[in-house]
């Protein structure tokens, strides 16, 4: 492992000053020499046909320049592996309610919105479905689910595990659809020169970025640049490519002008992916002593028409608890509704909240604690698999947060605090997340003055990957980290793992310390700097087949107080608090900031966030951030979060597990839990509103 | 129509303003001052705070034609007095780790700047008053509120 002098410090964030000042420059900010801007038309059914878009008068309108329909668009090209949400208008067929059937390019944002507000588009609509439920006809098992992890698996005998339990838990959760509302809305601004395509996009990844608009164009590899300096936030909105930087590059092409997308906050809630609606059903078997012997899983969520997304909503039962019996199931649905995405935690923040639900359910009908409870049935290996764990603190955690929190003095019975016109429980959950690399490619670069460059396409969306991988890189190169410049955001960098799925840090400080560490070699031999600089390059792929199989995964507490008005049904958050064993945390500043805010989209995910599906329309009604409640400071209070040192040579040569997602994992369920202990009502359905609350109340 | 205002301290014009435009659209698209940020452009997240005449508003519910003949300052004037540096205000957002994506940071620069302008020693209520309209979908707010107390704290050793 790295010897550490920058890792672990809280070094403020590098990029911080040019972000307060107004100085940093997001993707719909930068200038190109005259650029036009378009505007998408959304479609207004959710199933038919386009028959007729009459472009006519928008075209004659001041300053517009182009009207893209599926009648004049560029055609794009398709591989085996396109999403399938990129090939905008490409053909008539409207598959949701909200699918970009236009582009009006204009000279100004105004032009160009004003005539996508007056395109006249005519449709042929045909009946749409667009409600989900657990027993829809049309669900089915997909072959996998995300990202390729097997539909369905079963461990010994669920069902006569279960006929003779002592004590069994039958229950139904769910969740609503959710939407990232990162803070930046999508934005890209594209301009081709020749057949050379340059795109400066808001995304979490460049190079899967250049990857697709290289297919969907038809172009050679090393056409196309793809930039995303600073992105204003992701949580998985900005994952992979989105319709926006398709759209950018058409209008570029088709106007030979560079051309600027972005969208408005409204349309981001049905073209940029949102998280499922999940129906969970959890079966609990477990003796009189506690000890779990069956746990069965099964979850359902929607997809699109367009393509399947698969919620792995169930693969946290598969690693959790030592149930002998045990059975997880996924089905999917295919409705006329925008293509669900990866959220925050996707599978894991749904998953947890009906699982960690189960657990509390199952401590009181077994009559313990229910720490107790996940300490007797914490397993030496993988449950699922056999696999062992490549280290596993879950048990550390509940009992540092326990100590922390001030568990020992909870009185368990539920409903018996009260304050004035307020309850007052208090509510635990775990929470975990998988810890994995993917291949990624990163220079290093001695220069004669002594300073260093690193040059990887990873990217910042918020979560310190600049300035973590800045601290690494300085204590590879033995450099103190203002002679380290790492440079990201750009995919001629070349391949690297995007910001997603936790991975981000671990895969790219893996490429980094590989690059450094071959530098430092090449020095070594050579004795001085060449006046040109030295450069070294590395690629992870063969570091990553070659690992052993493990289970590697990070785990965490959590503990929730809340405060529950009985009058208007309103609940308060006074305190939260999560420890977390996470492998090894490189800034101590940004890795809390992650955690905290995780943790606090949880409280919106508990207590606030629902997409309304409009069964008439087939829209997400509450498309703006009035209706839509994210969490704001009011809604948070003392958040307490800290992380065991943990260090695990089995993951990385860093020693890094990834915190991005794991503080949303469980927050919900501990919120649950703590509404439950202070009103003796148990929520499972999220969010946990006042109506609910107070009908429960009754 | 003609547009003549001043931002940052400097007079400025702008032709053919549409009567519909906002002043946030011709602060980022007219003028190139891209720091106050649009994230819902109907009034619901502050992250285009700028102060009009002193006055703090959201530049997205803000007729541009309102703008004639008054003065605006956005981020981008906010530290122009400390030849390019950082105000302590600034500063606090930096030290205390209170910026993760940015999107949201400069209207709670501007919302803090308020904030501290009418009162200088605010207590965690009138702190949670003051920011109650900016969204973060990041941090949990709880180091931006680090950064108002810590901004305050140095505000008052300065100036007692
Ligand atoms: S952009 Fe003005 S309040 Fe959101
Ligand atoms: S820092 Fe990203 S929205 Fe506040």
């Amino acid at each position: 492992m790295t010897a550490t002098t920058a890792i672990g410090a809280g070094l403020n964030r590098i990029e911080a000053a040019a972000k307060v000042t107004g100085a940093a420059r997001y993707a719909g900010e930068i200038p190109l020499d005259g650029h036009a801007y378009g505007s998408v038309v959304q479609s207004t059914i959710a199933r038919g046909q386009v028959t007729m878009i009459d472009a006519d008068a928008v075209l004659a309108r001041p300053g517009v320049l182009a009207v893209l329909t599926h009648d004049n668009a560029p055609r794009l090209h398709r591989a085996d592996d396109t999403d399938a949400e990129l090939l905008v208008l490409q053909d008539d067929r409207v598959r949701y309610r909200g699918q970009a059937v236009a582009l009006v390019i204009a000279e100004t944002l105004e032009q160009a919105r004003a005539g996508a507000e007056l395109l006249d588009v005519t449709y042929q609509p045909e009946d749409h479905d667009v409600v989900f439920a657990a027993d829809h006809p049309r669900l089915y098992a997909p072959e996998h689910v995300n990202p390729n992890y097997p539909t369905d698996t079963s461990v010994g005998d669920v069902d006569a595990a279960l006929a003779s339990a002592a004590i069994v838990v039958d229950a139904t959760y769910s969740t609503p659809a959710e939407h990232n509302n990162p803070m930046e809305p999508h934005a890209a601004i594209a301009q081709w020169d020749g057949d050379r395509l340059t795109v400066y996009d808001s995304n979490q990844g460049a190079t899967s970025v250049r990857q697709a608009l290289t297919t969907l164009f038809g172009l050679a590899d090393g056409a196309v640049r793809v930039l995303s300096e600073h992105v204003g936030g992701g949580f998985g909105a900005k994952g992979s490519t989105r319709p926006h930087a398709v759209l950018a590059a058409m209008g570029a092409r088709f106007t030979e002008r560079p051309i600027r997308v972005t969208l408005t906050r409204q349309q981001m809630f049905a073209m940029v992916g949102y998280r499922t609606p999940t129906i969970q059903h959890m079966r609990l078997g477990a003796d009189a002593d506690a000890t779990l012997v069956a746990l069965e899983h099964t979850a359902y969520s929607q997809t699109s028409q367009v393509l399947e997304f698969a919620e792995q909503t169930a693969l946290i039962s598969r690693l959790m608890y030592a149930a002998p019996n045990l059975r997880t199931r996924h089905r999917v649905v295919a409705l006329d509704v925008p293509t669900p995405r990866w959220m925050r935690a996707p599978g894991e923040a749904p998953g947890s909240f009906a699982l960690e639900s189960a657990m509390d359910e199952l401590a009181t009908a077994c009559g313990v604690d229910p720490i107790e409870l996940r300490v007797r049935n914490e397993p030496s290996v993988e449950p699922d698999s056999g696999l062992p764990f490549s280290s596993r603190n879950l048990i550390a955690c509940l009992h540092e947060g326990a100590e922390r929190f001030g568990w020992a003095s909870r009185d368990p019975r539920p409903g018996v605090r009260r304050d004035g016109r307020w309850l007052i429980g208090t509510g635990v959950a775990s929470s975990t997340y998988p810890a994995r690399s993917a291949p990624s490619t990163a220079a290093a670069t001695a220069l004669a003055d002594g300073s260093f460059v690193v040059e990887i396409t990873a990217s910042d969306i918020g979560t310190g990957a600049r300035t973590a991988l800045t601290q690494i890189a300085a204590d590879e190169l033995r450099a103190p980290t203002e002679r380290v410049e790492v440079r990201i955001g750009d995919s001629d960098f070349g391949q690297a793992m995007i910001a997603g799925g936790s991975m981000g840090t671990a895969s790219w400080s893996w490429a980094i310390a590989k690059a450094c560490r071959e530098l430092l070699h090449t020095l070594h031999e050579i004795g001085t700097v060449p006046p040109e600089g030295v450069t070294a390059h590395a690629d992870t792929a063969e570091d990553i087949k070659a690992q052993a199989q493990l289970s590697r995964h990070a785990f965490g507490a959590q503990f929730a107080e809340v405060r529950v008005d009985v009058d208007t049904g309103e609940v308060r958050v006074p305190r939260l608090c999560g420890v977390f064993a996470a492998g090894r945390i490189i800034n101590a500043k940004t890795g809390r900031s992650q955690l905290i805010g995780g943790m606090t989209m949880g409280i919106g995910m508990a207590l606030l966030e629902e997409g309304v599906m409009d069964p008439q329309f087939g829209d997400y009604v509450n498309h703006d951030l009035a209706s839509y409640h994210v969490p704001v400071n009011g809604d948070v209070h003392d958040i307490d979060v800290s992380w065991i040192d943990e260090h695990d040579d089995r993951l990385n040569p860093v020693g890094v597990k990834g915190i991005g997602e794991i503080g949303i994992v469980g927050t919900a369920a501990a919120l649950a839990n703590a509404v439950w202990h202070a009103t003796g009502h148990r929520h499972r359905h999220l969010p946990i509103r006042p109506d609910r609350v107070l009908t429960s109340l009754a | 129509m003609r547009l003549t205002f001043d931002v940052n301290g400097v007079g400025q014009q702008a032709d053919d303003v549409w009567p519909g435009e906002s002043l946030l659209y011709v602060l980022r698209e007219r003028m190139g001052l891209p720091g106050t940020k649009n994230a819902c452009e109907q009034g619901e997240c502050g992250s285009c705070s700028v102060y009009l005449d002193g006055t703090l508003v959201c530049a997205c519910l803000v007729a541009a034609p309102q703008a004639q003949g008054r003065a605006v300052r956005t981020v981008e004037g906010l530290a122009t007095d400390s030849a390019g540096g950082l105000d302590h205000i600034q500063q606090a957002f930096v030290e205390t780790g209170a910026v993760q994506c940015g999107f949201c940071t400069p209207g709670l620069i501007m919302a803090t700047d308020d904030l501290l302008a009418n009162t200088p020693t605010p207590s965690d209520a009138e702190i949670r008053e003051a920011l109650a309209g900016n969204l973060c979908r990041c941090t949990g707010y709880e180091k931006i509120l680090d950064a108002v107390r810590l901004a305050a704290s140095r505000r008052t050793e300065v100036t007692p």
